[in-house]
This record gives structure tokens, sequence and C-alpha cells, in this order.
């Protein structure tokens, strides 16, 4: 009787500890945990620092993605107006999201450094057409993705190691 | 349903109504539990204290159909299991959701196989895609997050004739994708 009693006492032991305790639980939407730095989220086109698209249209990327989920059509570059720094650039580059697997072989393959996956987590469609991701809804704005830290790090004040860009 | 075909289009009422029906679907909804892979240890990481979908009403996962109001299907959905997830799915009771919880359930991801459904809007309605493989477990509240949203803007008289609502909105088209 007594042993049951203070069983029941030893138990209340640990809510009372956990009562006064700070909760763990990460507020979600509201508070976003840092994602690691070599975190792999959705992708984005980047360009050098003189507004040309990194991406020379090489289709190297769907050739090494496993789930097949890039699409690229190169184009020829005119001369007088040149997209990216080569000779062709992409005309249509596509990623489906619902294929993508994140693995970053993309990345790899890339000779120019133009794909990178970022920390953006956040991908949820209604439509699974909605889950296409089109080469402007890639890409960088043209002053930006030179290199600078993505804004999850920005919070905590890190900076990428090794850096995402690379400049040839 | 019973609200829905009794309460018809009353103007104000229903708007009102609408509102208030529409905030307690969202504010209580059990999932069921349905891991069939990888994405289900997110899915239980969700649950679990440090992320907590108990802030959002998925208070607890159901083990029957009976109980539950959304179906994440969290990972690969083989051809032996398809017959039983569109089974489960018909013992839920309406109204229902579906969240295609990543790339595998939502379109087979990298598995294009034949042992593999491509995508359980095959066999089921899906209402939110969530990318990722797997998704974390901040994405996958992302997706509840916008199912919430969709739900909110259902409106009650689409129910009327008693007919699932997701056919009837696919019917008219108003089923825009996201952007």
């Amino acid at each position: 009787m007594l042993k049951g009693t203070m069983a029941y006492f030893k138990g209340l032991k640990t809510t009372a500890k956990y009562l006064f305790k700070k909760p763990v639980t990460v507020e979600y939407p509201e508070v976003k945990r840092p994602v690691r730095e070599r975190f792999r989220g959705r992708h984005e086109l980047k360009r050098f620092a003189n507004g040309l698209e990194r991406c020379i249209g090489c289709s190297l990327c769907a050739a090494a993605c496993p789930a097949d989920a890039i699409y690229v059509v190169p184009g020829q570059n005119d001369p007088a107006k040149p997209r990216s720094a080569g000779e062709r650039h992409a005309a249509v580059y596509e990623i489906n999201m619902l294929r993508c697997i994140f693995c970053g072989y993309c990345e790899d393959a890339c000779p120019t450094n133009a794909i990178v996956l970022e920390h953006q987590y956040e991908l949820a469609f209604y439509d699974r057409r909605a889950s296409i991701y089109t080469q402007d809804m890639l890409l960088v704005p043209v002053d930006k993705g030179h290199g600078e830290v993505p804004p999850v790090l920005q919070q905590t004040g890190k900076q990428l190691n090794p850096p995402a860009q690379i400049d040839l | 349903m019973g609200l829905e075909e009794k309460a018809g289009d009353l103007g104000i009422v229903t708007t009102t109504l609408e509102g208030v029906v529409n905030w307690g679907r969202t504010k209580a909804m059990w999932p069921m539990l349905f891991g069939l892979a990888c994405c289900a240890i997110e899915m239980m990481a969700g649950q679990a204290s440090n992320y907590d979908m108990s802030r959002f009403g998925l208070e607890l996962m159901r083990a029957s159909p009976r109980q539950a109001d959304l179906m994440i299907v969290a990972g690969r959905v083989s051809r032996k299991m398809a017959p039983v997830l569109r089974r489960l799915y018909d013992q839920m009771p309406e109204p229902k959701w579906v969240v295609a919880m990543g790339d595998c359930a939502s379109c087979g991801g990298v598995y294009n196989n034949y042992a593999i459904v491509q995508g359980v809007d095959e066999i089921v309605p899906v209402d939110v895609y969530v990318a990722g493989c797997p998704p974390r477990p901040e994405a996958l509240i992302d997706g509840i997050l916008q199912l919430h949203e969709k739900i909110k803007r259902d409106k009650i008289t689409d129910h009327a004739d008693g007919k699932p609502v997701r056919i009837e909105q696919a019917e008219r088209g108003a089923l825009k994708p996201l952007g």
C-alpha cells in the first residue's frame, strides 16, 4: 500500500520537474530552426557577378539525376546579347520538385556551379502541375546569388563552408 | 454529411456558419496512422515534442480509419498496398482529406518502376502534395497549414447534394494550382 503511494509520488516528481522547464518545442511557423549548412533544399540557378547566367545548357544535371526530374533544352546564345557565359544557354529549364529527391547529384555534375540546392524546404502544392518549377522561378535575381549567405544562416551569423559559389 | 444537406443556401447565415464549421474542421483534424516508409520517421518526428503537431489540432494519430479525418500517406505505395489504402480511405468518415507526404507518395519519386504506384492520386483524391525526400517535419507541418488554408475556403453549399466535395471541385475546375 505504502509502496504503491510512493511510486505515485515518484512519477509525479518527473511531472513536477518538467513543469518548470522551458519546453523543447520549436514554434514552427513563427520560429524556424536553422538548417545545417550543407542541407539540400530547393534549387537555385545562379548567375555570375556581371548578371550572366551560369547555366550553359549542357544537360549534365539531367543526365546525373537519378529520378529524371530535370528537363533542359539548350539554345544558341546571341553573340550580341548573350544570356550565359558559354556558347549556349538553357532555353528551357524545368525541375519537377515532386520527382526530385534532393540528392545533390546535379550540383556535383554542374561544370559551372550554376545549380545549387539552397535552404528552402517548404514545398507544398495543391496540384501536381504546380510542382514543376520553370527557369524564371529557379533563376536568382540579377543582383543576387553570387555566393551570399542564405537567410536562415544569416540569423545565426554563420558562414557557408565551403562557400556555395566558387568562381571559375 | 447531415449539416450541409439540411442547411442549403441561406445567404448570410450559411457564410457565417461556414466560417465556424471550417474553423472547427481545421482545429481538430486527427490524422490516421499511415506510415509506409522513411517518411513515417519524419512524420513521427513531427508528432514528437520538438515539432508537436498537436499545436495545430492534429492531436494524436488514430489507428482506426473510423476516427480519422486526415490521411497522411507517408511513403511509397506499392501496387500490393494500393487496394488496402483505398479501403482505408473509404472507411474514413466524410469530411476527409489526404496529404501525400514526400516524393514517392506524390508521384512515385525515384521509384519509377512497375512495383510502385506513381502517385497516390491514382487511387485517392489528394489535397496537398508535400515535396521532399523525405520532407522535414517542418515541411509536413507547412503542408498541413496549406491544407488548413484550403479548408477555410471551402463552401458549405458544395456539400449540399451529398457528393464528395473534391470531385465536385474538380468538375468545375475550382482546384487551381498554388502558383
